[in-house]
C-alpha cells in the first residue's frame, strides 16, 4: 500500500484517540513519502499512552507538515522519498506494524550505506519542524536531583569529574537530614506546580514512600515481579530455534501490562506502559539496577519532559556470566558498591546532558548528591563554572542556591 | 569510497577526532608527523617478504575516544600510551564505513571489503578474508593462519564462501571460551563464568556450537595442552580477553603462525549500560596489547620480523548524539562511532610517527598483503605505505 491509498478504514486497528487523530490528518500522509509516513504512524500508534509532551510534538508535526506547500514538503523530505526500499519491508504491513517496518528498514539502511544520508534527512527535518513550532519552555525552571545512596563507596575516587567544568563542586556537604530535605523540595515542587506526568521519581532500590505519594514513581524493586517475568519470556525466545533479534524485539515489542498480569494502579495507564518500556526497551535495565536508573532517567526527560526529576541510585548486582543474569536466578549474587558508583557518576553528567536537550535548558539545575562521600556538584544558571564552593554547604543551601 | 565523498559534517567531525588526538601526541612530545618522513623511512628487514609475520589485535568491541586517548581517557591506556606508542607508526583517523555490528565489522576489517550480511548470523564473509589470500598465493598450511575469537558469533569468520577461495583454504578458528566450556564437566561451569561470560548482545543473538569433540582436539593437537593444564591455568584469569590471549600465546610457541589475528571483546559489556565494566574491559585491553607485543619480542620465531597492528573495530556513540546513549551502544553511526585509530608495530616501521590523513579500516588487508607480499584483488581499502 502507497500512503495515498491510505484511507480511516486502514487504521482500524489503532487505539481511539490514535485513530480520530490520523483519521483528521489523512490529507497530509496521503501526501508523505513512505519511509516517513511509517516513521510518523509509529508515533501515533502510541498515541493513547504517549505524555503529554509526545501528545503536542506529534499534533506539533501534522500541524507543520499541513502548513508547507507542496514543493517545501517535497524538498525537505526527498532524503526520505529517495531510500531504497529492501524486499524484506516491502510485506510488512507499514501502517498496522509501523515498528516491524522500520527494524527491517533499518537493517537495510545499514547493510546499503544509506544509513548517514537517512540521518542527514532526519535532522533537517527536526531543525526545520523545531524551527517552525519551536517547544514551550517549562512553567518553571527543570530540576533533576540525583542521589547516590550511601552504600556506593570506592575508596579514592573522584566523583562528578564529567560534571565539574559545568558548576560547583562542594567537597563538604553538612547534613543529617539532607535526604528528608530533598525529599520535601520535590513534594513542593510537585504541590505548587501540579502538572501531568511533570514530576518524576526514579529509584534504583524500593521507592521512599514519603516521596512516591507524591511524585509518578518507578522503582528497580517495584518492577521486581514484572522483571523476573519478563525475564522468563526472554528465556523462552532463547529456548525456540528461531530466536533471533527481531523475533526477540517483536516479542518484547507485544508485551502489554495486561499480558504480564500487571494490576493497574493510581499511576495510570500512560506511566505504566513507560515502565514497561523502560525494561522492554532498555539494554541492561532488567538486570542492573544502575542501568535502570540512567535509562529511565533519559527516557522521562526525552519523553515525559519533567520540571522536577528525582534519581537515586543504589548499588547494582556483581556482574555475572550474561546467562546468568537473564535467568533471573541471581538473588544470592552480590552487589557491587564500587562499579555502583562509577555507573552512578556517568548516569549523573548523562541526566545532565539529557535535561540540556529539552526547552528552557539554560534555566535548567542540577544536583548530584553522593551520600557516601557527603560531596555534591551544582549545576545552574546562577552557578559559576568549574568552581569549588568554599564552605561546608547543608541541602537546604544547596536548593536554595539553585533556586537562584 | 573517497573521504571526498563524506557529508561535509561528518568529515568535519571525524578530522575534530583527529584534532583531539594529535593535540595530544604533540604535547606528548614524542612525535613528529609521518607523510614528510617516508622517503627517509629505514630499510625494511633483510627478510623476504614471506618470511615477515603479521599479528593484529581488534582493541574491541567498540572502543570511543573518551575513554582512550582523549584526555581524559588516557589513564585508561596506559600501556598504550607509555609503552606501545613511543613505538609505533599512529593513524589519527581510521573510518568505518560498514556496519556497525562487531561480528560484521571485524569480518570487513579481515576482508577488506564491507560486508552486508545480518550481523547476528553464522554466515561467512562474501570477499575472501586475508588468511584466504595468504594461504593461497604462499601456499602456505592450514596452521600458518590463525584467529582467535572470544565469542561465539566469531566462528565463520577465517573463511569465506567468496568463488575461488573458501573451504579449506581459510585460517583455523579458536573460541577460547568453547574450548572451556568443552573442557570442563558442566558441573565446573560455575567456577569459571568469569571466563565464559558473553556481552549482553550476545546471549540473544549467537547460535550456539554444538559439541565439544572438536574443541577437544584443538586443545590436544594445535594447542599440545592437556584438559588439566588448560583448565589449571584458566583458574588464574580474570576474564574471556585473558583466555584469549593466553590461546594466543599457545598458539605462538606451538605453531608460530605467521598470520595471527585477535579479537578482544571483553570491553562490549557497555550494551549492559554499566560504565564501570566497560573501562574495566578497556583497561584490561590495553594491558593485554603490551602483553602480546611482549610476547612478540620474546618469542624468537616472532622476534624482530613480525608486525603489529592494534585498532579498534569502530567506536561507539557519543554522550551528544541524542539518537543514542553515549557509551553503551553503536547505534547512530556518528562520527564518533565511525572514527578511531590503529597503532603499526614491527620494523620498517617508523617509530613515533603521526599519521593525520584519513584511512579506512579496509586499508589494513591490502596492507598486510603489501606487507607480507601477497595481493588482495577483491579488498576496496588501499595500501597504507607508512606501514610498509
Amino acid at each position: 500500500m502507497q500512503p495515498a491509498q491510505l484511507t480511516t478504514d486502514s487504521f482500524a486497528g489503532y487505539p481511539p484517540q490514535a485513530r480520530a487523530l490520523v483519521a483528521g490528518q489523512l490529507a497530509v500522509l496521503r501526501a508523505l513519502p513512505l519511509v516517513f509516513a511509517a516513521l510518523l504512524l509509529r508515533e501515533c500508534r502510541e498515541y493513547d499512552w504517549r505524555f503529554p509532551a509526545e501528545q503536542q510534538a506529534i499534533r506539533d508535526q501534522f500541524s507543520f507538515l499541513a502548513s508547507l506547500d507542496e514543493t517545501s514538503r517535497r524538498q525537505l523530505l526527498s532524503g526520505f522519498a529517495a531510500v531504497r526500499l529492501p524486499d524484506s519491508a516491502r510485506n510488512i504491513d507499514w501502517v498496522g506494524q509501523p515498528q516491524q517496518f522500520l527494524d527491517a528498514l533499518t537493517a537495510s539502511l545499514w547493510s546499503t550505506h544509506q544509513i548517514d544520508g537517512f540521518r542527514q534527512s532526519a535532522k533537517l527535518y527536526a531543525l526545520a519542524w523545531r524551527k517552525a513550532k519551536p517547544e514551550q519552555p517549562p512553567v518553571i525552571p527543570r530540576l533533576t536531583l540525583v542521589v547516590f545512596d550511601a552504600a556506593l563507596q570506592q575508596q579514592g575516587y573522584p566523583l562528578f569529574r564529567k560534571l565539574r567544568p559545568h558548576g560547583v563542586f562542594v567537597p563538604q556537604v553538612q547534613d543529617a537530614d539532607g535526604w528528608a530535605t530533598l525529599v520535601a523540595h520535590g513534594k513542593r515542587r510537585a504541590q505548587l506546580h501540579p502538572l501531568p506526568s511533570g514530576h518524576i521519581y526514579i529509584d534504583g532500590a524500593d521507592a521512599d514512600p514519603s516521596l512516591a505519594g507524591h511524585l509518578d514513581t518507578t522503582s528497580y524493586e517495584g518492577l521486581r515481579s514484572v522483571r523476573v517475568q519478563l525475564l522468563q519470556r526472554i528465556q523462552q525466545i532463547l529456548g525456540t530455534a528461531n530466536s533471533g533479534p527481531e523475533q526477540l524485539r517483536t516479542t518484547l515489542a507485544e508485551i502489554t501490562p495486561r499480558s504480564l498480569h500487571w494490576p493497574s494502579d493510581t499511576t495510570g495507564e500512560t506511566f505504566r506502559r513507560f515502565q514497561l518500556d523502560v525494561l522492554t526497551e532498555g539494554s541492561g535495565t532488567q538486570i542492573f539496577s544502575t542501568t535502570f536508573v540512567q535509562w529511565a532517567a533519559r527516557e522521562a526527560l526525552r519523553r515525559a519532559q519533567p520540571v522536577t526529576l528525582v534519581l537515586r541510585y543504589a548499588p547494582r548486582q556483581h556482574s555475572l556470566n550474561m546467562n546468568e543474569m537473564l535467568s533471573g536466578q541471581t538473588q544470592g549474587n552480590a552487589p557491587d558498591p564500587a562499579g555502583s558508583l562509577v555507573d552512578a557518576d556517568m548516569g549523573a553528567f548523562y541526566a545532565w546532558v539529557d535535561q540540556q536537550r529539552l526547552a528552557g535548558a539554560e534555566q535548567s539545575a542540577l544536583l548530584v548528591w553522593s551520600q557516601a562521600h557527603q560531596q555534591a556538584m551544582l549545576v545552574g544558571p546562577g552557578m559559576p563554572r568549574n568552581t569549588e564552593a568554599a564552605a561546608p554547604l547543608s541541602m537546604a543551601q544547596m536548593l536554595a542556591q539553585l533556586a537562584g | 569510497m573517497s573521504n571526498r565523498s563524506f557529508p561535509a559534517q561528518f568529515r568535519q567531525a571525524t578530522q575534530q577526532v583527529a584534532m583531539d588526538r594529535r593535540e595530544f601526541l604533540r604535547a606528548a612530545g614524542r612525535m613528529g608527523a609521518a607523510a614528510p618522513l617516508l622517503g627517509m623511512m629505514p630499510l625494511r628487514a633483510a627478510a623476504k617478504a614471506r618470511e615477515q609475520k603479521v599479528v593484529v589485535v581488534t582493541f574491541g568491541g567498540g572502543a570511543r575516544d573518551e575513554e582512550t586517548f582523549a584526555p581524559d581517557g588516557q589513564e585508561n591506556i596506559p600501556h598504550l600510551i607509555g609503552a606501545l606508542l613511543p613505538q609505533a607508526t599512529f593513524f589519527t583517523q581510521v573510518v568505518n564505513r560498514g556496519i556497525l555490528g562487531h561480528y560484521v565489522a571485524t569480518a570487513s576489517l579481515a576482508t577488506g571489503a564491507y560486508e552486508t550480511f545480518n550481523n547476528f548470523a553464522a554466515t561467512a564473509p562474501a570477499n575472501p578474508t586475508v588468511f584466504e589470500y595468504y594461504r593461497k598465493a604462499l601456499h602456505r598450511p592450514p596452521t600458518d593462519a590463525w584467529v582467535v575469537a572470544p565469542s561465539n558469533g566469531f566462528n565463520r569468520i577465517g573463511e569465506s564462501d567468496a568463488r575461488g577461495y573458501g573451504a579449506g583454504l581459510g585460517a583455523g578458528v579458536i573460541l577460547p571460551k568453547h574450548l572451556l566450556a568443552a573442557a570442563l564437566p558442566r558441573a565446573h561451569h560455575g567456577a569459571f563464568s568469569h571466563l565464559l561470560r558473553d556481552n549482553y548482545e550476545d546471549p540473544y543473538y549467537t547460535p550456539d556450537l554444538q559439541g565439544g569433540e572438536f574443541e577437544l582436539q584443538q586443545l590436544d593437537s594445535m594447542l599440545k595442552l592437556s584438559v588439566e593444564e588448560f583448565t589449571q591455568h584458566a583458574r588464574s584469569l580474570s576474564s574471556a580477553d585473558e583466555l584469549s590471549v593466553y590461546v594466543a600465546h599457545q598458539l605462538m610457541r606451538r605453531h608460530a603462525p605467521s598470520l595471527l589475528w585477535i579479537t578482544l571483546h571483553d570491553m562490549d559489556v557497555a550494551h549492559s549500560g554499566a560504565y564501570s565494566l566497560y573501562v574495566e574491559g578497556i583497561r584490561r585491553s590495553d594491558r593485554l596489547c603490551a602483553e602480546i607485543w611482549q610476547t612478540i619480542q620474546s618469542e624468537p620465531e616472532y622476534a624482530g620480523r613480525t608486525t603489529m597492528l592494534v585498532l579498534p573495530d569502530f567506536g561507539r556513540d557519543s554522550d551528544f548524539d541524542s539518537g543514542g546513549n553515549g557509551f553503551q551502544h553503536h547505534r547512530t553511526g556518528d562520527a564518533l562511532s565511525r572514527t578511531t585509530w590503529m597503532m603499526a608495530l614491527g620494523p620498517g616501521i617508523r617509530a613515533g610517527a603521526v599519521v593525520d590523513r584519513p584511512v579506512q579500516s579496509t586499508d589494513l588487508v591490502p596492507t598486510i598483503g603489501a606487507k607480507m607480499g601477497f595481493a588482495t584483488p577483491r579488498a576496496q581499502g588501499r595500501v597504507l605505505p607508512e606501514v610498509l
